[in-house]
């Protein structure tokens, strides 16, 4: 277990007032939340400054941490000892894995186990329903499938306080599913259901719009040019696609109904984007030095060049 | 240990008191964020009311920023207008930018 510097979380001194603390902790908790922050790390940044938070705004629990941090020797391989042992209730490590709800590290739910109840950054205790979040793939969205999840979700324990449980289950992802949506999986969120709402994984090809994806589709000058039919992949296999003749760079062509699957199934959008070849040998060059002399273009003509 | 695969289902058409719990929120912050323009139910009186799609999105976005950083309906309204606007922006930002070359 690693310790935590709360005031550093905070970009804090020690001396800091609990007006500082307020302020500091409000303006990190905009940038972070993770409904406007969409970077990787902003979540864990988040749930790390609402840990700080709920421990310095408190005084008697900022007392408690200001003197734990006082305490000899931090981060070694006993680190039970020394200040762990004032009187503040200790568990053995947990598992680290806490995907869901808003659940605080680990550092301090064993300084502050016995509050473990009554806490949490997001809403308060009335729903016994669990959230989180899974990441998909595109293919998986259109094809349906499987995902395991391990999950670390408050229960009841038989002495009616609020506990933390490791649980791993498998969950069907339904054909279909969109960014943002969520699935019920009834009656496996603790003691409510788990909600877990869709992220896709970013793409190297393809980026969805609701139903919809885009996606950059590379051609030749001479296919812009002249039209004509190629093949391209989509994520339920190649399609043929015909490009019109006099084709420009940015046109969209659209394949109605091949974006992800539904009641009303979404559509691809191929943006066009022609792609000169480089020029490596004297055929090549004399090719380009032909239409060079055979042709009258002047892309420049608007500008009055 | 069992490891059979459990059904989900796509969460749409919640009534007020499913959308409440779901948000962990009461239903006068809900029907504030009606009152804003937020969310739009389907239904006319209260008690047939349904929230379907980005309905449940914007609620359940609505109702963390509250519960979070202490953002009132008219600031949550405010928020989600500018965020939906920023994503459409990225979009076709992402769309110049480009993919990596090959």
């Amino acid at each position: 277990m690693e310790y935590k510097d709360y005031y550093k979380v905070l970009g804090l001194k020690k001396t800091a007032s609990p007006e500082d603390i307020k302020k500091a902790f409000r303006k990190l908790a905009r940038t972070y939340h993770p409904d406007i922050n969409t970077d990787a790390g902003a979540e864990a940044k988040f749930k790390e400054v609402n840990e700080a938070f709920e421990v310095l705004k408190d005084p008697e629990k900022r007392t408690a941490y200001d003197q734990l941090s006082a305490a000899p020797r931090w981060g070694g391989d006993n680190a039970q000892s020394g200040g762990w042992d004032e009187g503040y209730s200790f568990s053995q490590d947990r598992s680290a894995d806490a995907d869901a709800g808003a659940g605080f590290g680990d550092f301090f739910d064993s300084l502050f186990r016995q509050q473990a109840g009554a806490r949490g950054g997001m809403g308060g205790g009335m729903a016994s329903d669990s959230h989180a979040k899974i990441e998909v793939s595109i293919e998986d969205a259109y094809r349906g499938a499987s995902r395991a999840l391990s999950l670390t979700m408050p229960v009841l324990g038989p002495d009616g306080r609020v506990m933390m449980q490791d649980r791993k289950i498998t969950v069907q992802i339904p054909k279909g599913v969109e960014e943002g949506q969520h699935l019920r999986v009834a009656g496996r969120g603790g003691e409510g259901d788990l909600f877990l709402e869709i992220a896709f994984a970013p793409h190297p090809i393809y980026r969805p719009d609701g139903r919809d994806l885009h996606l950059e589709l590379p051609i030749t000058p001479w296919e812009a040019a002249l039209g004509g039919h190629i093949v391209m992949p989509t994520p339920t296999g190649k399609v043929d696609l015909r490009i019109p003749a006099n084709a420009r760079s940015g046109q969209k062509l659209r394949l109605k109904g091949k974006g992800l699957p539904g009641v009303k199934a979404g559509d691809i959008y191929a943006t066009l984007k022609i792609v000169n070849p480089k020029v490596s040998t004297e055929q090549d060059r004399a090719l380009f030095e032909g239409l060079a002399k055979e042709m009258s273009f002047n892309p420049r003509a608007h500008l009055g060049g | 240990m069992k490891k059979s695969t459990i059904r989900s289902n796509v969460v749409d058409a919640l009534t007020l008191p499913d959308l409440c719990r779901f948000c962990r929120a009461d239903e006068t912050w809900i029907i504030e964020l009606i009152d804003h323009g937020v969310l739009e139910p389907h239904g006319s009186t209260v008690e047939t009311w349904h929230f379907h799609g980005i309905n449940i999105v914007r609620a359940k976005k609505a109702s963390r920023l509250n519960q979070d950083l202490g953002v009132n309906a008219a600031g949550a309204a405010l928020v989600l207008t500018l965020l939906e606007e920023r994503d459409v922006i990225r979009r076709r930002l992402a769309q110049y930018e480009g993919l990596p070359e090959t």
